[in-house]
């Protein structure tokens, strides 16, 4: 079994993001980056299907990101190498910070396409700096293969995969031919801990560059800025008496209820 | 996740290796996770108990013994790498280093350097992985800073030794498998492995802490212990060999109370910042100010001479008396730091909910043990002058 795995470097969630003087790029001085929280769950999840498939599995982690400073996509690949994954593949870009996702999927797609046969390709389910959740289901299309998002759940046996996701409301299951594409909740594994052994090992472990020649697409972030005030909030009453007036307020002025 | 981000003014962070700082970053997410945001440290500390499950967990992680190679199950770091885990663990309790510290530089360190191979085959593996635990008798109720008149005994008995004194202050005393004994013999001081189920051994608990509250602090008591001739470390020569335990624990101290430090700090500048007094925030006003900027300059500087240190101790060039600088200048910075930040908390600051004042009580024992602030001015005052001052 062949299991590739798609991660991103992203700034911390706890990082204060402040945009560049272009008003369309982030400012990464002082900035840390990380492994995707979604995607190292992801890593999880493959070192756990690899161990329970036993010798001859193996897991592929794969970046497309920047080379320099902090937004190096090396050292993501590393961080998933920690957690166990066997080999890496960087498609070098220093563009990347406002690349189109499809561009992206396309160079994904090529490089996974590259190694030859794969059994699953895990993603998380979005990357937490631009949340464009669109790479995992346009990778699923390019590689021609079954896609599901927002799993929660994941096993595979016999040449199937059974997915677990959740879908507004209700728990879905949902069963996938091999190979195929899935991305991933927070849920899908449980958090794992570089162990400092691992990170010595991950040093020696092998990341293959490869190139993919990258295209502007159709798609320009023309403007970035930070997110609009929180407006203060407002205590209508309380108790049962508050009822009638936040029904009013929700339904009229919020415009969130409609009947 | 929690929010803390850690500290650095001087921009130390490129000057670390990926790796180091990939051994760090995974070390501080695993103690936000298992002892802080699960609130097992205040439990431990209010209990006055170690979180003994967290023995495995440390082994699991790779976190005992992590500078002995791995022929021994261990990871073979360098000792910068050892020092910023010591840094993280630190930063979640005193207590929780100390652990390692006696596991690491205590007992699996003499065992390694002092040890025959087949001591080091039988137990280091089992202290990588949590599974033996250990302690490191040294102090006697009667011979703190001075253990060169300890009158811990082992008397030649056959090809093995019998064993008699009192050990006091020792940390894992009661929950190790085995101790690390310091005795004379008509061959000087030695150490001995002592297993402590032996018959003779016992290691009732000291009571009633105000300081390392999570961390076991012991008596050993030795009543006429049989020893096998296994249990002798055989290139043990003299009290030197248990003060070169000591310079390695010293030096994961050094770095360990700026983990203290850190979180001290980090506490205190997210209160002043949130808290408003007299229409203002508390952190608006000059007199906090000026802690903090104390409270930060110290931290700094602390930072700086740990990392020296590491970059020294890696080069093979970390004498006795660097060491002591760190210990002596770090704990009192960590003292410093932590009573600000007590302070600047208010009503706040000594309760539970917040870490100041734990980091503050435990930072006492710190200071206290491994050589206290002052035996380390006598150290660095013999190393400037010539003198040695230590018996006035
Ligand atoms: C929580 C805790 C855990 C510990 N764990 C261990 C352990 O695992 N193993 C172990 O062997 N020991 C351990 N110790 C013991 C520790 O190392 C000793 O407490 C320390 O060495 C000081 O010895 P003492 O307490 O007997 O104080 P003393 O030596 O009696 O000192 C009392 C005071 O006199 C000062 N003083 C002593 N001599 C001089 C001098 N020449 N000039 C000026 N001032 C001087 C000291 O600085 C101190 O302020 C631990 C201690 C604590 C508190």
């Amino acid at each position: 079994m062949r299991i590739f795995v798609c991660v991103k470097a992203v700034p911390d969630t706890a990082a204060r993001i402040k945009v560049d003087k272009d008003g369309s790029h982030i400012d990464p001085s002082g900035v840390k980056f990380v492994l995707g929280p979604y995607d190292a769950r992801a890593v999880a999840k493959a070192i756990s299907l690899k161990e329970a498939a036993g010798d001859g599995a193996e897991v592929i982690a794969v970046s497309a990101g920047g080379t320099k400073g902090e937004r190096d996509a090396k050292k993501r690949l590393k961080d998933a190498l920690a957690l166990g994954a066997d080999r890496g593949i960087l498609i070098p870009d220093d563009g990347c910070e406002n690349r189109d996702p499809l561009e992206v999927a396309k160079a994904l797609a090529a490089a996974i396409k590259a190694e030859g046969e794969f059994s699953l390709v895990l993603l998380g389910r979005t990357a937490v700096d631009d949340q464009a959740m669109s790479v995992g289901p346009m990778l699923g299309a390019l590689l021609g293969a079954p896609c599901v998002t927002d799993a929660v759940g994941l096993e595979i046996a016999g040449g199937k995969a059974t997915v677990t996701r959740a879908a507004e409301g209700r728990q879905q299951t949902v069963e996938l031919t091999l190979p195929a594409v899935v991305s991933g909740q927070r849920d899908l594994a449980e958090e794992k801990y570089p162990k400092l052994k691992e990170i010595l090992k991950a040093g020696k472990k092998p990341i293959a560059d490869f190139a993919y020649a990258w295209t502007d697409g159709g798609y320009t972030v023309t403007a970035l800025e930070p997110p609009p005030e929180p407006v203060a909030g407002k205590i209508v009453g309380e108790g049962p008496d508050a009822v009638p007036e936040l029904f009013n307020l929700l339904q009229n002025e919020a415009k969130k209820l409609s009947f | 996740m929690s929010e803390f981000v850690g500290a650095d003014f001087f921009e130390l962070d490129h000057l670390f290796s990926d790796e180091e700082r990939a051994i760090r970053d995974s070390a501080r997410d695993w103690v936000d996770r298992e002892l802080i945001d699960s609130r097992l440290i205040e439990e431990h500390h209010r209990a006055g108990t170690f979180p003994k499950q967290l023995a495995k967990q440390l082994g699991e992680m790779g976190y005992l013994g992590v500078t002995i190679p791995e022929e021994y199950g261990c990871a073979g770091l360098n000792y910068t790498g050892y020092g910023l885990i010591m840094q993280e663990l630190e930063r979640g309790d005193s207590g929780l280093r100390s652990f390692c510290s006696v596991q690491s530089s205590l007992c699996m360190f003499p065992i390694y350097t002092f040890g025959t191979e087949e001591q080091k085959r039988r137990y280091l593996p089992k202290m990588a992985a949590g599974e033996v635990i250990g302690c490191f008798g040294l102090s006697e109720p009667d011979h703190g800073s001075d253990p060169s008149g300890m009158e811990t005994k082992a008397t030649p008995d056959g090809d093995g030794w019998i064993l008699n004194g009192t050990k006091r202050w020792i940390t894992n005393g009661s929950i190790a498998d085995i101790a690390i004994v310091w005795a004379r013999t008509p061959d000087g001081i030695r150490g001995f492995i002592v297993p402590t189920d032996s018959p003779g051994f016992s290691a009732p608990l000291i009571p009633g802490k105000f300081s390392l509250r999570a961390s076991v602090t012991s008596e050993l008591i030795m009543e006429d212990v049989k020893l096998g001739p296994e249990a002798l470390l055989p290139e043990t020569t003299g009290l030197k060999s248990a003060l070169m335990c000591l310079s390695s624990a010293r030096f994961g101290i050094a770095w360990g109370v700026v983990g203290s430090m850190m979180a001290v700090f980090d506490e205190a500048l997210r209160y002043l910042q949130s808290r408003t007094q007299f229409d203002k925030p508390l952190a608006s006003f000059q007199l906090m100010q000026r802690k903090l900027v104390h409270m930060h300059t110290e931290l700094t500087k602390a930072q700086l001479v740990s990392y020296h240190l590491g970059r020294l101790k890696d080069a093979g060039k970390a004498k006795h008396y660097h060491i002591s600088f760190g210990k002596r200048n770090n704990c009192w910075a960590a003292r410093e730091v932590a009573k600000l930040g007590r302070e600047l908390l208010g009503a706040n600051g000594v309760c539970d909910e917040y870490q100041v004042m734990r980091h503050l009580m435990n930072i006492e024992s710190v200071y206290t043990y491994e050589g206290t602030h002052e035996i380390h001015t006598l150290v660095l005052g013999e190393h400037l002058t010539g003198f040695p001052a230590y018996r006035g």
